[in-house]
């Protein structure tokens, strides 16, 4: 997804001059092309996330289109009070790009896992929450999150996700994307699980349980109307993400239907645990830990829409 | 000092091969940034601090912060030889379930803070200087960064703090190495010149050879500071010191040997 993200914000910025790249002492190679092309329009902010943030607000001030760039942890955790005061306060048009998100960065360790990001993002005024199933969805979303006229926070996989899609979807931010229909449950999945939840989806109908799958690229603003549509239609609605069960895509669609008490459906929130995840190995294996494996995900659907 | 300056060079070379040999069987990155400071580890664990194994709950024993994390092999293989833990856990380092992940982990025998975020170290190297001289120790703290992690904000936070409360018996070793992940470090920010500005934040700041063991090991025996600041080593170093294809070539912040890279490397770290 990383080399996806270099190639389109290279494209975007030959057609508009006021984008601006910052990134946080990461991606070795991964700008060549885009800082030949526009060196004055590249800057390496060192690791100085907090510092990278408030510039990117100095640079929005003035009239500038300011991207950044780093490891999601250290983009959200290390400069959340300037995305709060410098970006959300003042309404800015900056666009957070972070990389790795969720167990991207598993075999690193605790410190770079991002489990939390979404749930703190999404607590805060003006920011718009985005992510990507794939490449495709990356690409477009980039692209109407340097439309938006305030922040947002673009939450990627890191190298060789598998492509959802053939080519690249029309998207609007906050309109889910519909990417396989079935009548019985409904599984809202965000990010890069998207694979992983096809087959899930599959195994279910193969046992003649009809499954539809949304990409919930948007989780901030949540696309209400086909939450409405889904909670009044099917009897299970399913959440998956690379994120914690609190104040993730499943927390804000739970927070949704407590206030929609006529909601019918059920809700199962699939995500990670809430714990650090010490000792996880690559991410493949953190996920397994965490249960977020087709396996396991399947049967708990199973359980869940049998009770 | 207990051991000879022949015996620390020897340990380091030992270190060193540990270092190659978890980065090409793990296949994990950052063997630049682990051979650039293992003569730093060595003097903290071999020359300097009172970091007995026996004592690893006493709290009157020193402290050693590595808080580029991002070196843990270099950690892991003094911790091993040190017998803070068992040589075989190195074994499996990297792999799930083991507690040598490839950053530090807090409750790993021998490791207190998790580091790997960069700019940890020093705030809580502070805190634990300030926690013994509330509770009337002397023991010491030493942490352990590297340039890039100067460009944070958090460390010169710590670096303001420290003096105004005179915690003499805090030191830093800065592996000044010249590179980070993506530049020249004196290019990505204006770092240079580096002692001066410690020296401006009211430290004892000395320049160093990072590979002068024996350098290393006098300043972290020195007596604390009359004044009262605490000291910081601004140690010159080279990253991926000791192989001499590796050295000041960053494309081993990165880059995973292979054997016959490992072969050639520890051809070049005789005698072992
Ligand atoms: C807060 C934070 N931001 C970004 C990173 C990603 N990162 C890992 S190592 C590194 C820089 C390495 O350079 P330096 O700190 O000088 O250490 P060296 O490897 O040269 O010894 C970066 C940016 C990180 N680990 N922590």
């Amino acid at each position: 997804m990383r080399n996806a993200f270099a190639d389109e914000i290279t494209t975007l910025a030959e057609r508009d001059s006021r984008i601006v790249l910052l990134s946080g002492d990461i991606g070795n190679r991964l700008f060549n092309d885009f800082k030949e092309r526009y060196p004055s329009r590249f800057y390496n902010t060192g690791v100085a996330e907090a510092d990278m943030i408030g510039i990117a607000a100095g640079l929005a001030l003035g009239g500038l289109k300011p991207v950044v760039y780093t490891i999601a942890s250290f983009a959200i955790y290390r400069a959340f009070e300037q995305i709060r005061v410098d970006l959300c306060y003042p309404n800015l048009p900056v666009v957070i790009v972070g990389v790795g998100a969720g167990l991207g960065y598993a075999s690193n360790g605790p410190t770079h896992h991002s489990c939390e990001d979404v749930a703190v993002l999404r607590a805060l005024p003006n920011m718009t929450v985005l992510a990507p199933a794939d490449a495709w969805e990356l690409r477009s979303l980039l692209e109407a999150a340097l439309q938006l006229t305030g922040p947002s926070y673009l939450r990627i996989g890191k190298k060789g996700e598998p492509l959802v899609h053939e080519t690249r979807p029309a998207i609007q931010i906050g309109q889910a994307l519909e990417i396989r229909s079935g009548s019985d449950i409904a599984i809202l999945c965000s990010g890069t699980l998207m694979p992983q939840t096809l087959k899930v989806a599959s195994d279910l109908e193969s046992t003649g349980i009809k499954t539809s799958v949304f990409s919930m690229h948007t989780i901030k603003p949540l696309d209400e109307k086909l939450l409405g549509r889904l909670f009044r239609d099917v009897k299970l609605v399913v959440t998956i993400e690379e994120h914690s069960r609190i104040g993730g895509l499943g927390g804000a669609v739970a927070e949704w239907k407590a206030d929609h008490f006529q909601a019918n459906a059920r809700l199962l929130r699939l995500g990670t645990p809430d714990q650090i995840l010490h000792h996880s190995g690559e991410q493949e294996h953190a996920l397994e830990m965490c249960g977020l494996t087709v396996e396991k995900m399947t049967s708990a659907i199973r359980q869940a829409s049998a009770g | 000092m207990t051991a000879s300056v022949d015996e620390l060079h020897l340990i380091a070379r030992r270190i060193r091969k540990t270092v190659l040999e978890l980065s090409h069987r793990a296949g994990t990155p950052h063997l630049g940034s682990s051979l650039s400071c293992v003569e730093m580890v060595v003097a903290a664990y071999w020359g300097g601090l009172k970091l007995d194994p026996a004592f690893a709950a006493d709290l009157s024993q020193d402290r050693f912060i590595l808080s580029k994390g991002h070196a843990a092999t270099t950690l892991y293989a003094a911790l091993a030889m040190k017998g803070i833990f068992p040589e075989s856990w190195l074994e499996d380092y990297a792999k799930p379930g083991s507690p040598l992940g490839e950053h530090p982990s807090p409750g790993t025998p021998g490791i207190d803070v998790a580091t790997g975020s960069l700019g940890h170290g020093l705030p809580v190297g502070i805190g634990l200087a300030l926690a013994s001289r509330i509770q009337g120790r002397d023991d010491r703290v030493c942490v352990l960064m590297s340039d890039g992690e100067c460009n944070e904000g958090s460390v010169w936070e710590g670096a303001l703090f420290a003096p105004a409360q005179q915690l003499n018996r805090l030191t830093v070793m800065i592996d000044y190495n010249k590179w980070q992940a993506t530049g020249r470090s004196d290019e990505v920010t204006a770092l240079a010149p580096l002692r001066e500005k410690w020296s401006a934040f009211g430290w004892r700041a000395v320049e160093v050879d990072g590979h002068d063991v024996a350098k290393l090991v006098y300043w972290l025996n020195a007596p604390p500071d009359a004044d009262g600041r605490p000291t910081v080593l601004v140690a010159h170093t080279v990253k991926g010191k000791g192989v001499s294809f590796m050295e000041d070539d960053n494309n081993w912040h990165y880059r995973i040997p292979s054997s016959s890279e490992v072969t050639r490397a520890l051809a070049e770290l005789q005698p072992l």
